[in-house]
């Protein structure tokens, strides 16, 4: 309409770019260097390989970007894909007839359960997201133990259309991959598109103004947990048919991994900002790291200290980001 | 600015308020209030600060449901669960602190919970960006709609939640001190959105303490005291001063006795003191048994200055100097060394930690001095707070108790007790009556007045101006962060600190 | 005059219920643990033994020793997650100067000085850049562990002298009393006179309830926090001493999770995790309530995993319960101000 509604340069979004663009050149110049050093890096084996790895990790990152994006944490994702793992491994074995698709709902269905727990604990419990699911952190672990035992699920259990799901194709993309594609262009469609995600960025931002300004509080929060649980549970699957051996060990400390894809995608623990496409890159890059070391033969001890130094980098940027925007709209302020 | 004469009302009421009453805790901050508001109307309401005047505004907004009495909307009864009802029933308010989110964008801000949406039930962008655009133009403001909340002044942030009002399409619009913040214009401005609003007949309550602002946009007002409904009436009935007498309870004067006292050496120098975009080459000096009062509007850097001296905030040039010496920049901790004292503006979050006891609050910055070999028992504790809160005849349960239980007076005298513990040489008030009960408010007034008889130096910043023509010996008036004037007791009138404050000609 | 009390008293319901169930936290937790306590040396066998109350002991060492700084950081408000992996990066470090060469009376110093400096990283990345220390101390839980791999690999240094291998596992006079529990009790005095008595204490209750109000009466909150994290890593450098002298194993993945038990212990003991409120004698029960189940349960041949169950539902419970009750008793007041308006 007017000048300023054409105006091309947005600083939010341009706030947005800036930070996934950062991440991609990470990604370019790691890729870069360690195909120049080895090109097998760049084979078709490894790069399935790294986005196989990926895909569980983004699934999980994607889920827990909108419960950060809240204000809130969800520790209880790696737990909640031990139980869901192991729920349908055991169910495949004990009856190899049944579909994938009963499978994938099963998981679902688990995880989306413990997002209940979760989600009413901290709302209508109002027990602060980090306690909760610390405390539900080990309580799923543990129903996952008393259940197994010292027991587990080996892969020769599993019926074959099961194991062989992670690695099927279509169009040369493997299942495991398409899925989380989806699930990562979904979600982070309805955090840009839809009124509820601009909600669960509201809540983020302000908790006060969002009670104030009529938005369901409960109901959006709720659902967050639930979209963080069902994903760890839909991970859960996914790792299953993956790896076919699943014992109640499965996914422990996962929620750390998550948590530093999510960050380093640019969420901040603060909530209100980030996206889910960033999250999702942060899960790309952790694994590119991990497979890069080992392709360049670098010890892979190394990975875990990196990860770590990563994470601190991306949250000094993201702060030296935040008070630039603030100084550059304080002058811009100055000017009118 | 004249008031328009109201059209007349037939029919039920847009909105009422029937027998309203609202606790919390024990304490009833409403009791029995009813009022009704017409459509084409503007409707202010005023009290004193604590007159219940805010948790009517909550009541409106959904944000409080009433303990007892309902309201209505078109004369039929509603029950609001949440703030979402509230504004399904046409009900929009602009908080006295504006509630934005600062990550998003202004146009999303504005559209929040009703955003135009495309055929796949997606948010329509253009259209949200178009909307803001055309609101800013009707308000006759230039906001970048792209632009993040996060950074705005609180003028902008205000106009952007009049605007968030204006595209829900409100019926009743509630505004809780919208102009606190604003410019002379941006007021005008506000004023003739406010009057076209009305004139589409929207219902307008208005809460103001400016009483010029009232009788320029109001034609009814409804005065509130200590939760009670005491009147409403037309505007044009009442005199500012019936107002006044109405909110107060009783007649204004004999409130503020300031001793004469005998003015001793300089206490505090201050030199050429800047901060950037804050305040700017400010120099005074307070003299032990006076009390100086810096006034100006809000806003005009009274307290960052005050603040900047303590310590508590930085700033970029001049110096500061007490009993002679320089005091180091920054740090509360020299300037408490050295026999100073700020009781700050905002007693919730910067005066007292409200979880704690009265008695830890009391002697948090004497802790040191009451410890024993390093350690620190309750019954020190206990033994000066008790004599603190007795002298200054704090109202209290038991000194174990959290501060916050207290009453906003009986909280004053409690940060008044904590710093004048520490027996300071200077004591920095800030708006020491503000939110506090008329007769607590004597009572800090006669207690300011015989600390200065005893060789205190005060420095008061009020924006009460009889509490400051009352009280002060000296007038340092601050307009836009510099020194607009410096008056004596006896020059000074309210007209001329605040053609000061405001930057006008002084007319005599 | 008592009127004014009363009215005083009236006034404050609502706030006073909150602390009277803040009090009674704690009192319940040490009750708990008691009867806990009590009900397993009757009931388990083996429970009240003298050799099952030294290895009770030597399980709940670190976690003791790590949540008495814990709760100081959490009162004002932060949290510290790297604590295990400090731990861990102790040990790496001080089986590497044992391969080294260097003696165990210089290499026990160095771990502790390492641990130190690792803590006042996190406090200039929390109070020197002003970022999250959730979020920070995730990032150094990662890099702390992974630097201790670096620095060990996944192998084992395992012959470190018996002296003191011998001390932490060892009782006194071969008695009953564990010789670590000296230790604990000498520092758990230490940590609860300052929190609860002394001008310090008092400023880290203050900083973590309103760190403006704690600012504007002259507490330098910053510098507070930034020490707080340095004891914390020092604490951790020196529990990872301990734990690789008491299994005589100096590995990188020593103490790994140990960060959510010592959190959990210390919520559990009813600090709050907004800060501003707990206690030290809480934080104790709530660490040996843990340990004791934990023990019981494995004398019974419940699988510890399964223990995790208990210690969830724990954490969780101890801030729901509390909760629960005030909201009943908000709700049932209101009733009764709106019968009484009707009748």
């Amino acid at each position: 309409m007017t000048a300023t509604a054409t105006a091309p340069r947005h600083l939010l979004s341009g706030l947005v770019k800036v930070r996934e663009l950062g991440i991609i050149l990470a990604l370019v110049l790691l890729v870069g260097y360690t195909a120049a050093s080895n090109p097998r890096f760049l084979s078709g084996q490894s790069i399935r390989d790294i986005l196989l790895n990926t895909a569980i990790l983004a699934v999980m990152a994607a889920g827990q970007a909108v419960v950060v994006i809240t204000r809130n944490i969800d520790l209880s994702v790696g737990s909640v894909l031990g139980l869901s793992a192991f729920t349908v491994a055991t169910m495949m074995s004990d009856n190899p007839g049944l579909p994938m698709v009963v499978a994938i709902l099963v998981g679902l269905a688990v995880g989306g359960a413990a997002g209940v727990l979760n989600g009413v604990l901290v709302r209508y419990g109002r027990v602060p997201a980090l306690v909760v699911t610390l405390g539900t952190l080990y309580m799923f672990r543990g129903v996952t133990y008393s259940w197994a035992g010292g027991q587990q699920v080996n892969a020769d259990e599993l019926p074959r259309h099961f194991l062989t799901f992670a690695n099927d194709a279509v169009l040369g993309i493997p299942w495991l991959v398409l899925i989380a594609l989806v699930v990562v262009g979904g979600v982070a469609l309805l955090m840009r598109n839809y009124r509820v995600g601009r909600e669960l960025y509201a809540m983020g931002s302000s908790p006060q103004a969002a009670e104030l300004a009529g938005i369901k509080v409960a109901r959006n929060l709720l659902g967050a947990f639930i979209l963080s649980g069902a994903l760890a549970g839909l991970a859960g699957v996914l790792f299953a048919a993956r790896f076919g051996t699943v014992d109640a060990a499965a996914g422990t400390g996962l929620e750390l991994n998550v948590v530093a894809a999510v960050v380093v995608g640019g969420v901040a623990v603060f909530g209100g900002s980030g996206t889910v496409w960033g999250a999702g890159l942060g899960a790309l890059l952790l694994t590119v790291i991990g497979s890069s070391l080992t392709v360049l033969d670098i010890n892979q001890f190394w990975q875990q200290a990196i990860v770590g130094a990563l994470i601190i980098l991306a949250i000094c940027a993201d702060r030296l980001v935040a008070v630039r925007i603030a100084r550059s709209l304080r002058k811009k302020d100055s000017h009118v | 600015m004249t008031a328009t004469p109201g059209p007349s009302r037939p029919g039920p009421a847009k909105l009422e308020v029937r027998d309203v009453t609202k606790s919390f805790g024990a304490v009833a901050a409403v009791q029995g209030v009813s009022f009704p508001l017409y459509a084409g109307e503007a409707h202010a309401l005023v009290g004193e600060n604590g007159a219940g005047k805010s948790t009517i505004v909550k009541m409106l907004a959904g944000v409080h449901r009433p303990d007892t009495g309902t309201l209505a909307v078109d004369g039929a009864e509603v029950e609001f669960a949440g703030p979402a009802d509230a504004k399904a029933a046409g009900i929009a308010v602009i908080y006295q602190e504006p509630t934005l989110f600062p990550d998003l964008s202004v146009a999303e801000n504005i559209a929040m919970g009703n955003q135009p949406l495309t055929r796949l039930r997606q948010i329509d962008r253009k259209a949200m960006h178009a909307n803001a655009a055309r609101l800013f133009t009707r308000l006759g403001v230039h906001i970048d709609p792209d632009r993040p909340a996060r950074g705005l002044s609180i003028a902008d942030q205000q106009l952007v939640e009049i605007a968030k009002a204006l595209s829900s399409e409100a019926r009743v619009l509630i505004m809780d001190e919208p102009t606190a913040a604003l410019s002379g214009v941006e007021v005008d401005r506000l004023f003739a959105v406010t009057r076209a609003l009305r004139d589409e007949g929207a219902a307008i309550m208005f809460i103001s303490h400016r009483f010029e602002e009232i009788t320029a946009l109001c034609q009814r007002v409804t005065i509130m005291r200590d939760g009670r409904h005491v009147c409403t009436e037309p505007v044009a009935d009442l005199s500012v001063d019936d107002m006044i007498r109405r909110m107060v309870g009783r007649d204004l004067s004999a409130l503020f006795p300031k001793q004469d006292t005998e003015i001793g050496e300089t206490v505090l120098e201050v030199e050429g003191l800047g901060r950037e975009g804050v305040f700017r080459d400010v120099s005074f000096t307070v003299r032990a048994g006076e009390i100086v009062a810096l006034a100006g509007l809000v806003g005009a850097g009274r307290s960052e200055v005050m603040q900047a001296v303590f310590g508590v905030d930085r700033y970029d040039t001049g110096s500061v100097r007490f009993l002679g010496k320089p005091l180091k920049a920054g740090s509360p901790r020299a300037a408490m060394a050295a026999g100073m004292a700020l009781v700050p503006e905002d007693r919730r979050q910067q005066g007292l930690v409200m979880d704690l006891s009265i008695e830890r609050n009391v002697t948090l910055p004497r802790s040191r001095a009451l410890a024993r070999l390093g350690l620190l028992f309750g019954a020190a504790e206990r033994r000066e707070a008790t004599s603190w809160t007795s002298q200054l005849q704090t109202k209290l349960g038991r000194l174990s108790d959290p501060v916050g239980t207290l009453s906003g007076g009986n909280q004053q005298k409690v940060v008044l007790a904590k710093w004048l513990a520490t027996d300071p040489k200077l004591l920095i008030v800030d708006e020491p009556t503000r939110g506090i009960d008329v007769g607590t408010k004597a009572e800090v007034h006669r207690l300011m007045s015989s600390l200065a008889a005893r060789g205190l130096a005060v420095v008061m910043v009020s924006s009460e101006l009889p509490e400051v023509l009352g009280m002060a010996d000296r007038i340092i008036v601050l307009r836009e962060g510099h020194v607009a004037a410096r008056l004596t007791r006896a020059e000074a009138t309210e007209e001329n600190v605040m053609y000061a404050a405001m930057g006008q000609q002084v007319t005599t | 005059m008592s009127d004014l009390a009363r009215g005083g008293k009236q006034k404050d319901n609502a706030v006073l219920e909150v602390r009277r169930r803040l009090a009674t936290w704690d009192s319940i937790i040490v009750l708990l643990t008691v009867f806990v306590l009590v009900v397993a040396s009757f009931s388990v066998t083996n429970f009240g033994t003298s050799r099952n109350f030294t290895f009770m002991i030597l399980d709940l060492l670190p976690i003791v020793l790590v949540a008495l700084p814990m709760t100081f950081i959490i009162v004002t408000g932060e949290i510290d997650l790297s604590v295990a992996s400090t731990l861990g990066l102790a040990s790496s470090i001080m089986g590497y100067l044992w391969n080294q060469g260097l003696s165990i009376e210089s290499i026990i110093p160095i771990c502790v000085v390492v641990g130190a400096v690792l803590g006042a990283i996190n406090g200039f990345l929390v109070t020197g850049l002003g970022l999250p220390s959730l979020a920070v101390t995730i990032g150094t839980l990662a890099l702390y562990r992974g630097l201790a791999f670096v620095v060990l690999g996944d192998g084992a240094v395992a012959d470190f002298p018996f002296t003191y291998t011998g001390w932490v596992t060892g009782t006194i006079g071969d008695g009953p009393v564990p010789n670590v529990l000296v230790l604990i009790l000498v520092l758990a005095a230490i940590f609860g006179v300052i929190l609860h008595a002394t001008p310090f204490g008092r400023s880290l209750f203050a900083i973590g309830a309103n760190a403006q109000a704690a600012h504007f009466s002259g507490i330098r909150v910053a510098r507070t926090k930034f020490w707080l994290y340095v004891v914390s890593g020092a604490v951790a450098g020196l529990v990872g001493v301990l734990w690789t002298l008491r299994y005589s194993s100096a590995r990188a993945d020593n103490g790994a999770g140990l960060e959510l038990a010592v959190v959990a212990a210390v919520l559990l003991g009813g600090v709050s995790i907004f800060g501003g409120k707990g206690s030290l004698p809480g934080v104790l029960a709530g660490v040996v309530l843990l340990a004791a189940l934990q023990n019981a349960l494995r004398l019974q041949d419940v699988s510890g995993q399964a223990l995790n169950i208990v210690t969830g539902a724990l954490l969780v419970l101890s801030v729901l319960l509390p909760n629960i009750a005030t909201s009943i008793r908000t709700t049932w007041q209101r009733r009764k101000l709106r019968r009484a308006a009707t009748v």
